[in-house]
C-alpha cells in the first residue's frame, strides 16, 4: 500500500496547475465558456501540447498514462482552474469507447484526439433515460450492409463542437436492457442528424441531438453489433473517476476562499471566523472533504478490479462526491453571506460546477440504489 | 498510489491470522463475538498471550518491547484482531501513559513502568475529568502541594475507566494559581493503594459500570512520581491527544459492527423477506458502508503521510469524528433493525455463563445497550464539538 503520487503524476500536476495559473484566470475562463463553441480550440490545442490528453489514454493507445489515478489527477488539477474543454466528452467518453470497441482504422482517429485536432462527444443518455445507462429507446434497423438509426440524445456533453459523435442505438431488446445496444462513430456532418447546442448553468457547453432517419454504413459500427455495454459502462465509470476528482479540486478551492474569508471578514467587531456557529460548520465542511478525497481515491486504485469491485467503488465515490458536493458549495455560500451570490466574486462559478456534478452521470440517490444493487450481484 | 497490500504486508497478515487462529482463545471471542461483558480476567488473559508472542505493544518503538511495526502493520493487526473477536487492549497504561513517559518520563519512570505495562504487574487508568472539568479540561481543581519529598493531592476526579479494576491512575493536578490555568498544572503518577483514595462506581444509563468517581484525601505522592516538570503537565496532555493516531477511527471495530449488522438484517424478517431487501433500510446500511469505506482510506492517508506531525492534528479530529459518528450510525441501524426485540433487556444475558433460552432472536440482547451505550464515544476523549473546534483553530488559525 501507498498513498504518495509517483514523481510523473506530480510534475503532471504542478504543470498543469503552473498553465491554469498563467493562462487561465477565472476572468479568461468565463470568456472562453462564453465564446460560441463553450471552450477556446486555441487553449485545447496547447492543453495537448502539453501532453494532457494524451495522459487520459495508455501507451497502447498512443497515450502515456490512462490509469485511474492518472485521471484522478489531472482532473483535481482541471477542476480548481474551471476548466470547459472537453476533456470529459472527448478524452474520457470518446476515448474510452473507441479504444475498447474501435477497429485499427477507429482507433487511428485517438492520435487526433489526443493531438487535440478532433474531438468526439459520446451520445447516449436520452430525454427520458434518467441516469439508467441501458435505457436507450434511439433504435437502429438494419439497411443493406447499414443501418437507419432514429431516436433522441439528451444533453449531450459539448456535443454542439464535437467534430464527430459516438451514437448509441438499441438493435435488439426492450428499452432497458443491456444487450442490443450499438454504438455508431459518425461525423458530426451526418444527414439526419440534428443538434442543438446550449451552454449549461455551470459554464460548459451540451446539446440535444435527434436523429431521423440518419443512415450509417457499415464502417461506423464499433465493435460487435448489440454488445456495446460494457464500453458504456466502463467509459462511464472513467468519467465518474474523472468528475469526482474535478470534483475535490472544485471543493478544495470552495474550501480555501471560505477559510481566508472567514479569517478575514468582519463584523461586530470581530472576524466571524472566530464566531463558534461558523467554526463548526467549516469544521464539518473539512472533514467531510477529506472523505470524498478518500473515496475517490478508492475508486481510482479500483478501476481495475473486476466490474463489481470496480462499479461499486465507482457509485461510491459519485455518492459521496455528490453529497459532499453539495455541502460544500452550500455551506461556502452561506458562510461567505451575500458576497458569494455575485457574479463577480468567483466563488459562485465554483459552487454552480460543484453542485452540477451531481446531475452528469447519476446522483447520490441513483448512485445509492446502484451501490445496493451490485452489493447483491456479489453477495 | 496503491490500494493494494504489498507481498510482505499480505505475508505479514498471514502470520496475524495464523498467531489469531492459534493463541485466541474461542471462548474469549466468542464472548466478544456475542457482546457479553468482559471482566478483568478476561482483558488481563489476552495481553498476556499477546505480550507472549511480543505483540501487546504494538504501537511502541522496538527500543521499549514495542513490535516497532509501520502504521500499514499496525492496522491489519487491528483490521484481523477485531474480525477474529480478539478483545481490544486496554489503552490507558499502553496508547495513554506511555507515549507520554517515552517522551518526558525520567530514565527510572520509563525502566520502572513501561515493563509493568506490558507484564501486566500494573494497571492504569485515566485521572482527567472532574465533576467541573470536562470539556473546559485545563479549569481542573484536583491541587498538588510540595511537602518535602511529597506532594499532597487532595480533590476529585470522575468517569475513571475501569478505575476499579487499575492499581495506578496518572493524573492532572494543579500545582499553580499562577498565570494562565493551562500553566499550572502537574501530570503525576499515583499509586490507588496509597491511603486517601476512594473509588465509588457511577452507574451508567444503561445499568453497566465501568467508570468511576475518584476521591483524594490528602494523599501523599513522591515527588519522583512528577513527569516531567513541574506546572508543564498540560504540554503532556495536549501531546497525548495530537499524537494518538493510531486507530482513532477504530476502523475494524466498524467493520465488525458493518458485518454483524448484515449479518441481523439477513436474518430479520419482513413480510417473509430479509430486512436487508427492504429498499429504504438497503440505502441506509449502503450509505454508512460507503462512508466507512472512504474512512477506512482517509484513516491510512493518515497513518502513512510523511508530514504526520502536521497532519495529525486536524486530521486525528477529524477521524475521531467520523469513526464515532459511523459507529453510532451503525449502532442506531442495528437497533433498528431489531423491531421490537431491541426492547426486552435481561442484563444477565450479558454475563458469561448464562445459559436461558434468549429472548427473540439470539443476536438481540446487547444491542440496544451497546446502542445507548457508545452515546458516550462522541463525548468522551474531547468531545465531538472540542475536535471541531481544534480543526478550525490549526487549519484556520482562528
Amino acid at each position: 500500500m501507498d498513498f504518495n503520487h509517483t514523481e510523473d503524476r506530480i510534475m503532471l500536476k504542478d504543470m498543469v496547475a503552473r498553465f491554469i495559473a498563467d493562462n487561465y484566470g477565472l476572468e479568461e475562463r468565463n470568456k472562453i465558456a462564453a465564446s460560441a463553441e463553450g471552450f477556446s480550440r486555441d487553449v485545447w490545442g496547447q492543453f495537448a501540447e502539453l501532453g494532457l490528453i494524451g495522459a487520459l489514454f495508455s501507451e497502447e493507445d498512443g497515450g502515456f498514462g490512462g490509469a485511474g489515478f492518472d485521471i484522478a489527477i489531472l482532473f483535481e488539477e482541471l477542476g480548481r482552474g474551471l476548466v470547459v474543454e472537453p476533456f470529459v466528452a472527448s478524452g474520457i467518453l470518446g476515448g474510452t469507447m473507441l479504444s475498447m470497441l474501435g477497429n485499427d482504422s477507429q482507433k487511428a482517429l485517438i492520435a487526433d484526439i489526443i493531438a487535440g485536432t478532433h474531438t468526439v462527444a459520446l451520445a447516449h443518455g436520452e430525454p427520458t433515460s434518467h441516469y439508467d445507462l441501458s435505457h436507450v429507446e434511439t433504435s437502429a434497423v438494419p439497411d443493406g450492409e447499414g443501418w437507419i438509426v432514429n431516436g433522441s440524445k439528451a444533453v449531450v456533453l459539448n456535443g454542439d463542437s464535437a467534430d464527430s459523435l459516438i451514437v448509441t442505438a438499441r438493435v435488439s431488446g426492450n428499452t432497458w436492457d443491456e444487450d442490443g445496444l450499438s454504438a455508431f462513430l459518425l461525423p458530426a456532418t451526418t444527414e439526419g442528424l440534428e443538434i442543438r447546442g446550449y451552454p449549461t448553468i455551470d459554464g460548459l457547453h451540451a446539446c440535444e441531438v435527434s436523429l431521423s432517419n440518419v443512415r450509417l454504413g457499415a464502417e461506423t459500427l464499433l465493435g460487435d453489433s448489440g454488445k456495446a455495454y460494457p464500453a458504456i459502462e466502463m467509459a462511464t465509470a472513467r468519467a465518474n473517476v474523472a468528475l469526482t476528482s474535478e470534483a475535490i479540486g472544485l471543493m478544495e478551492v470552495c474550501r480555501d476562499m471560505t477559510i481566508e474569508y472567514l479569517q478575514t471578514r468582519k463584523q461586530f467587531g470581530v472576524a466571524i471566523g472566530k464566531f463558534q456557529a461558523l467554526q463548526h460548520r467549516m469544521a464539518t465542511v473539512l472533514t467531510e472533504i477529506e472523505q470524498a478525497r478518500s473515496s475517490v481515491i478508492n475508486a481510482a486504485g479500483r478501476l481495475d478490479l473486476d466490474r463489481v469491485e470496480r462499479e461499486k467503488a465507482v457509485s461510491s465515490a459519485k455518492v459521496l462526491a455528490g453529497r459532499i458536493g453539495r455541502l460544500v458549495a452550500e455551506e461556502a455560500i452561506q458562510m461567505h453571506g451575500g458576497i458569494a451570490m455575485t457574479w463577480e466574486y468567483g466563488l459562485a462559478h465554483f459552487a454552480k460546477r460543484l453542485v452540477m456534478i451531481d446531475h452528469q452521470f447519476g446522483d447520490v440517490d441513483y448512485h445509492t440504489a446502484r451501490y445496493v444493487s451490485l452489493s447483491r450481484q456479489a453477495a | 498510489m496503491d490500494l493494494n497490500y504489498s507481498e510482505e504486508e499480505l505475508a505479514f497478515r498471514d502470520e496475524v491470522r495464523e498467531f489469531l487462529a492459534s493463541e485466541l482463545p474461542s471462548s474469549l471471542a466468542e464472548k466478544v463475538k456475542s457482546g457479553k461483558r468482559l471482566v478483568k480476567e478476561d482483558m488481563e488473559s489476552w495481553h498476556a498471550i499477546m505480550n507472549k508472542r511480543g505483540w501487546l505493544a504494538e504501537s511502541w518503538p522496538v527500543e521499549y518491547g514495542g513490535t516497532g511495526w509501520n502504521a500499514i502493520q499496525q492496522q491489519i493487526f487491528d483490521d484481523e484482531s477485531c474480525a477474529a473477536g480478539a478483545p481490544r487492549t486496554v489503552p490507558f497504561g499502553l496508547k495513554m501513559l506511555a507515549p507520554v513517559l517515552m517522551k518526558y518520563g525520567s530514565e527510572g519512570q520509563k525502566r520502572t513502568y513501561l515493563p509493568r505495562i506490558l507484564d501486566g504487574s500494573d494497571w492504569w487508568c485515566q485521572g482527567y475529568s472532574e465533576p467541573g472539568a470536562g470539556s473546559d479540561l485545563a479549569s481542573l481543581k484536583t491541587k498538588a502541594v510540595r511537602d518535602g519529598d511529597h506532594y499532597v493531592v487532595n480533590g476529585q476526579k470522575t468517569w475513571t475507566t475501569l478505575g476499579q479494576y487499575a492499581n495506578m491512575i496518572f493524573c492532572l493536578v494543579r500545582t499553580s494559581n499562577e498565570g494562565k490555568r493551562q500553566e499550572g498544572i502537574s501530570f503525576l503518577l499515583i499509586d490507588m493503594k496509597t491511603p486517601g483514595i476512594t473509588v465509588r462506581p457511577i452507574v451508567l444509563l444503561e445499568g453497566s459500570r465501568e467508570v468511576n468517581e475518584v476521591f483524594f484525601d490528602d494523599v501523599r505522592v513522591p515527588v519522583e512520581n512528577l513527569v516531567g516538570e513541574e506546572n508543564k503537565g498540560w504540554t503532556y496532555a495536549k501531546y497525548l491527544l495530537t499524537h494518538e493516531r493510531t486507530n482513532i477511527a477504530n476502523v475494524g471495530a466498524n467493520k465488525v459492527s458493518l458485518a454483524h449488522l448484515k449479518y441481523i438484517a439477513e436474518n430479520q424478517k419482513v413480510r417473509g423477506r430479509p430486512l436487508i431487501e427492504d429498499p429504504i433500510f438497503a440505502a441506509r446500511l449502503a450509505q454508512i458502508e460507503m462512508d466507512l469505506d472512504a474512512m477506512a482510506t482517509t484513516n491510512l492517508r493518515l497513518l502513512s503521510s510523511p508530514d504526520s506531525v502536521a497532519n495529525a492534528g486536524p486530521m486525528s479530529s477529524m477521524l475521531k469524528i467520523k469513526g464515532t459518528e459511523i459507529r453510532q450510525a451503525l449502532n442506531d441501524l442495528t437497533r433498528r433493525a431489531l423491531g421490537p426485540y431491541a426492547m426486552p433487556f435481561v442484563s444477565e444475558a450479558l454475563e458469561t455463563g448464562y445459559n436461558e433460552e434468549p429472548i427473540g432472536p439470539d443476536y438481540a440482547a446487547p444491542v440496544s445497550q451497546e446502542y445507548f451505550n457508545n452515546r458516550k464515544i462522541t463525548i468522551y476523549g474531547g468531545s465531538n464539538e472540542i475536535q471541531r473546534s481544534i480543526i478550525t483553530k490549526m487549519m484556520m488559525g482562528l
